[in-house]
């Protein structure tokens, strides 16, 4: 359910001219609802940033995220998987 | 993992026959500027709320659509989660709330320049919501609104 409510506030947040990214723990539910850009992590409900108190590897999530802000060659809806180092 | 299997049989079925909610057309801003010049926010649908706000309520048919602003300075392990599913293990985000919500990693990249710098507040919603025309219809298009006051260009959204 989570997946989908931060998908639907990020379609309003695109329609009102902000850009985003939304993390996205069940590429089922991605392809269903399509978020305009997702992240989709291999990683367990409730562990979103991959491992609690590793900023390294919660640092590793969102700089992927952020990249996916800076392709432009993305096109909506845009789903794309995270692969952790 | 990220796939139906860590879900029990009942819940995995109920995912499969719950009726999504499909956005369509897909809307799609462009990122018109350099990260380093962005103003960035983080919404997170675990629950989260500071101390000395009202919990989310657990009874509401359909879940609660309400949200909380939590401004950027909160000391990150005073908050307290409330998500009322059981279907998840709530520990990890229990012991390091970055998990789910990750100010702290927000604020770090603000001092290494690579975001231009983080607004002034975030914002938490609970995401267990089945039924959810209000989110859509009334609580988003609200919390849209205070991030386009605030002329916040890009927000990270982050499920648990």
């Amino acid at each position: 359910m989570c997946n989908q409510a931060v998908g639907l506030v990020a379609a309003e947040l695109e329609r009102r001219g902000i850009s985003t990214v939304t993390v996205q723990l069940l590429r089922m539910v991605a392809e269903k609802v399509r978020p305009p850009r997702a992240l989709w992590v291999p990683f367990p409900h409730g562990y979103p940033m991959d491992t609690p108190n590793d900023p390294e590897k919660q640092h590793a999530v969102l700089d992927a995220a952020l990249k996916l802000l800076e392709d432009r060659t993305l096109t909506p809806p845009a789903i794309i998987d995270y692969h952790p180092q | 993992m990220g796939d139906l299997s860590e879900f029990s049989f009942k819940y995995r079925l109920f995912l499969k026959t719950y009726p999504w909610r499909r956005i369509d057309p897909v809307p799609w801003t462009p990122l018109e500027k350099p990260l380093r010049e962005c103003n960035v926010a983080l919404v997170c649908s675990a629950g989260f709320v500071a101390p000395e706000q009202k919990p989310f309520d657990d009874s509401i048919r359909g879940g609660d659509t309400s949200f909380r602003d939590i401004p950027s300075d909160v000391d990150v392990p005073t908050l307290v989660e409330s998500h009322r599913s059981k279907m998840f293990n709530h520990t990890g985000m229990r012991e390091d709330p970055n998990l789910a919500f990750p100010i702290d990693r927000l604020r770090e990249l603000q001092g290494s320049g690579r975001i231009g710098q983080m607004n002034h507040r975030h914002l938490s919603f609970m995401g267990s919501i089945t039924a959810p025309g209000r989110l859509k219809k009334r609580t988003a298009p609200e919390a849209v609104q205070r991030l386009v006051d605030d002329k916040v260009n890009i927000v990270i959204l982050v499920p648990v």
